[in-house]
């Protein structure tokens, strides 16, 4: 996995919460960098895509490991 | 006008479950970057108080799963037997807690933190009699009219 300046562990948390904690550090982040988010809720792989397609983050990976789901999202 | 895109909901339910659904898509729309309102009335003014006492009931709801098959052994009558609902409301909340599904009230300071606006109906305040320092602070309290103003010019309309 690549770089990331940013880490949210949302392990445990299900619909919507993982998606809003991030946004929620993603605000408090400078455009250009990286966020990586840990999740375990299935739902997060398809939300985090039509996340990222709306509010014009960018999201550099999507990936399971171990049960786990990851994600790299760079701010817009 | 702005370009951004606009979700309003009516929300007029004060039950325990249907009080997720207007705060979860609001919650969810204003960090996808909608700008929203809710209008709350009839017994959705349940949802703006500060204590949050809202309970579940199986009652008139077939689709509602029951722990155990408890549906087969108590059949309809069964449901409305003293105590039923405060033992679903329970279960309910702890099988949310276990599950990582946001409490209510956390999902309501984050759709006040994104500025999500709250409007409370007046009409129903009147009707009911009720007390406005029960509620949060923050709310806006208004009429239809008021809905409309905003309502009109969104992209998502639902009632809930």
């Amino acid at each position: 996995m690549a770089d990331f300046d940013q880490e949210l562990d949302a392990s445990g948390l299900n619909c919507p919460l993982p998606i809003l904690r991030a946004k929620k550090t993603l605000n408090g982040m400078e455009s250009g960098k990286v966020l990586h988010i840990i999740a375990t809720d299935p739902g997060s792989v398809k939300d985090f895509e039509a996340f990222a397609n709306q509010t014009g983050n960018e999201l550099m990976e999507s990936k399971e490991v171990g049960g786990k789901f990851e994600f790299l999202i760079k701010k817009a | 006008m702005s370009d951004e895109k606009k979700l309003a909901i009516i929300a007029t339910k004060g039950s325990l479950d249907w009080a997720y659904p207007p705060f979860i898509l609001a919650s969810t729309a204003a960090a996808l970057g909608y700008e929203t309102e809710i209008f709350f009335t009839f017994y959705g003014l349940q949802l703006l108080k500060k204590d949050l006492d809202l309970e579940v009931t199986p009652l008139g709801n077939p689709g509602m799963p029951m722990p155990m098959g408890m549906d087969k052994w108590f059949p309809v009558v069964g449901l409305a037997l003293p105590g039923m609902q405060g033992m679903m409301t329970s279960m309910m909340k702890k099988k949310m807690a276990s599950k990582g599904v946001a409490d209510l009230t956390e999902l309501r300071e984050l759709c006040q933190e994104a500025e999500v606006k709250l409007i409370a109906c007046q009409m129903t305040v009147d009707l009911f009699e009720m007390n406005t320092s029960e509620f949060i602070d923050g709310i806006e309290y208004a009429g239809a009219a008021r809905f409309f103003e905003f309502a009109g010019t969104s992209d998502i309309c639902l009632y809930i």
